[in-house]
């Protein structure tokens, strides 16, 4: 049984806060086939084409045949608890802090017998549900779980430090003019967020439903235009000291090519989906990223909303693609800037949502609500990329299997 | 021979003139017009640190701004109205600078618009003005004085699902002004129109008749409350932009002290 997580306490202003530490870092360029299946929650372990070996942990050659013919597939989570280590004493500084830990051998029903994290639920003999995630130093690892879910299971420690889950943490929504923000609101606090802050841009313009959002227990409607410098340093000289998660929904989508559009609705977007994330990253990502290792409601992510189309462009959003494509790669540094602090970026990449801006294209589109969803989920699995709704989905392996072939498809030139 | 302005410097540095700021702040958070959304809209200012005595100039600070030509207290030229697209001259690049300095008048519609949002100045409130003040005088500016400029937030636009309400003129009242010949018309409001003007036959009356006469446009003043009926003096010129359809500026008035006889003081 998991101890379940109480809100903590407020801080001991006299004690000085824990600076993060992450585990081991290096690892081989095999190995991060673990990192790219853990980062959209996949399963993956290296098969030989050869001989059908299935193998952990990676290298360079079969271990069975010595063919270099080695692919990752999808494989089989299942498999049982051989054996069980309390670590009590570790060198190393981040476990160090966080002993004890348990680690354990399991055989997997796929073949390989591995060394992994173990959830507090699972014991020798037990048989489970292996996950790969990535750990605070952003490489892939494996827990196993219970293979069914046990009460509270999430809050188990060792789980947690893999995960960006919303319980007990106050979480900032840039723009409450998304659609997206009402729902949001709704699951975060269904997962248990302790506070929601939702920023609110151009109060001056009135919006139909603010009152009603502000009016809801845990959240406060604060000011908040991503595309004035001075909005944003305010609000973070002001909450960026207690902003665990912070989920970007600001966005401006226009319709339209880049022949037929002049730059004014391209720069807007540009303002918004790309220079918007660089300066909410640069208010508040210096203090999220110091407060990691800052306990229960540690800062933990950093989170994205982008159209699919940051991958391949849309014609019919033309400037719009560009804007994502911008911010994709901005979030890729920032990843890269995040790192030796621990804090999660995110990208929740959505295909054509159900609003005003979308309105005359045909279904599949993303409901609010689904995004939403998709966006808690990441946070609560510990993601970087997510995908959400059939589109997104279907785009993103249209793009891992060749990108010259979905960009003429994406033309109408199929 | 004597100066002219030697009066006016004298009056200047014992008072008996004063100076009133007629200009809101450039603030990115101020109110700026709001059109349905699939138009382009009016850039909001913007302001972004380039250094502030730091590594990116050690001995300065300084700010790159942004924003439209109609942002905060601006000025409108003819050519910012298709009705005024060939008036000549019309950019504010190619005004004539005597026309940003001179008399001004100002019609006080502020009980009114206290009452009433969607208050109109009418030829009647004109004729009745004139009756009080005499006749408006050929090439002076008129400004509609609501007292909208002491609004803020949400109440300065005013937006309603059916769109914005706030005071402004009628089309007969600007047919009334353009009968005096008047310079231009200026309003505390976002626009010279009012907010439901986009209803009037012509729609926006103040910027389709003023502007295809030629005439020119403030908007977003300030402290109009402090301005005579009659007898002040307006400063309103606007960056020289080529061919530029208006520009945020500095407004001030030249106001005779009240105090000099000591009844207002």
């Amino acid at each position: 049984m998991t101890d379940k997580l109480l809100p903590p306490k407020k801080k001991n202003p006299q004690l000085r806060q824990m600076v993060p530490t992450l585990p081991p870092q290096m690892r081989s360029r095999a190995a991060l086939g673990l990192t790219s299946a853990a980062a959209r929650g996949a399963f993956m372990l290296q098969h030989c084409e050869e001989c059908g070996a299935v193998q952990y942990p990676p290298r360079d050659a079969c271990g069975s045949c010595l063919s270099v013919d080695l692919a990752w597939r999808e494989t089989a989570r299942d498999g049982t608890v051989i054996a069980e280590t309390r670590i009590h004493a570790s060198p190393d500084p981040y476990y160090r802090e966080r002993l004890p830990w348990r680690s354990g051998l399991v055989r997997l029903s796929a073949g390989p017998t591995v060394l992994c994290h173990l959830h507090g639920d699972v014991k020798r003999g037990d048989p489970i549900r292996m996950d790969l995630k990535l750990d605070k130093a952003g490489q892939g690892v494996m827990i196993a779980l219970p293979q069914e879910r046990s009460p509270d299971m999430e809050d188990d420690p060792q789980l947690r430090e893999l995960t960006a889950h919303p319980k007990h943490r106050r979480v900032l929504i840039t723009d409450i003019r998304s659609p997206v923000a009402q729902p949001l609101i709704e699951a975060l606090l269904k997962a248990g967020a302790a506070q929601v802050f939702v920023g609110e841009s151009e109060s001056w313009r009135r919006g139909s439903d603010h009152a009603a959002i502000a009016a809801l227990d845990k959240v406060s409607v604060l000011p908040l235009d991503v595309s004035d410098p001075s909005s944003v340093k305010k609000l973070a000289a002001e909450i960026g000291g207690k902003t665990d998660i912070l989920i970007n929904t600001a966005r401006h989508v226009r319709p339209g090519g880049v022949l037929g559009s002049d730059t004014v609705f391209a720069r807007e977007e540009f303002e918004i989906n790309a220079l918007g994330l660089m300066r909410l990253a640069q208010a508040f990502g210096p203090g999220m990223a110091s407060r990691t290792a800052d306990g229960v409601n540690s800062a933990v992510a950093f989170v994205n909303v982008l159209s699919v189309h940051a991958l391949s462009a849309d014609p019919h959003y033309g400037a719009f693609s560009a804007s994502q494509a911008a911010a994709l790669s901005i979030s890729q540094t920032l990843r890269a800037e995040f790192a030796s602090s621990g804090l999660r970026m995110i990208n929740v990449f959505t295909g054509p949502t159900d609003d005003e801006w979308h309105q005359p294209l045909p279904p599949p589109k993303v409901a609010p609500k689904a995004l939403a969803k998709s966006i808690v989920e990441g946070l609560c699995e510990g993601l970087e990329d997510v995908f959400c709704g059939d589109v997104a989905r279907d785009l993103e392996e249209r793009w891992r299997r060749d990108p010259k072939v979905l960009e003429r498809e994406l033309a109408g030139g199929g | 021979m004597t100066n002219p302005l030697d009066g006016l410097a004298a009056a200047l540095a014992d008072g008996s003139v004063e100076i009133v700021d007629l200009t809101h702040t450039l603030d990115p958070d101020f109110p700026v017009i709001v059109l349905p959304p699939e138009f382009g809209q009016c850039a909001r200012f913007r302001m972004e640190e380039v250094s502030a005595y730091d590594g990116r100039g050690p001995a300065w600070k300084w700010h790159n701004i942004s924003m439209n030509e109609h942002t905060g207290t601006h000025f409108d030229a003819p050519i910012h109205w298709v009705s005024g697209r060939d008036v000549a001259n019309g950019a504010v690049d190619e005004i004539d600078p005597s026309v940003f300095v001179g008399p001004v008048v100002v019609i006080d519609c502020s009980e009114g618009a206290a009452r009433n949002d969607d208050f109109e100045l009418t030829p009647e409130i004109i004729v009745a003005w004139e009756a009080e003040h005499g006749s408006i005088p050929a090439d002076s500016w008129v400004l509609m004085r609501t007292d909208w400029s002491k609004r803020r937030g949400a109440d300065y636009l005013n937006m309603a699902d059916d769109g914005p309400h706030s005071p402004g003129p009628t089309p007969a009242a600007i047919e009334k002004l353009l009968a005096r010949n008047i310079r231009g018309f200026g309003t505390e409001t976002v626009g010279t129109d009012a907010g439901q003007g986009a209803h009037y036959v012509p729609p926006y009356p103040a910027h389709y008749l003023l502007h295809g006469a030629g005439k020119y446009g403030l908007q977003c003043l300030s402290n109009l409350d402090r301005l005579p009926p009659t007898g002040a003096m307006l400063i309103a010129p606007p960056l020289k932009i080529k061919g530029g359809t208006g520009s945020p500026l500095r407004v001030l008035a030249l106001v005779p002290a009240r105090t000099g006889s000591g009844e207002n003081a």
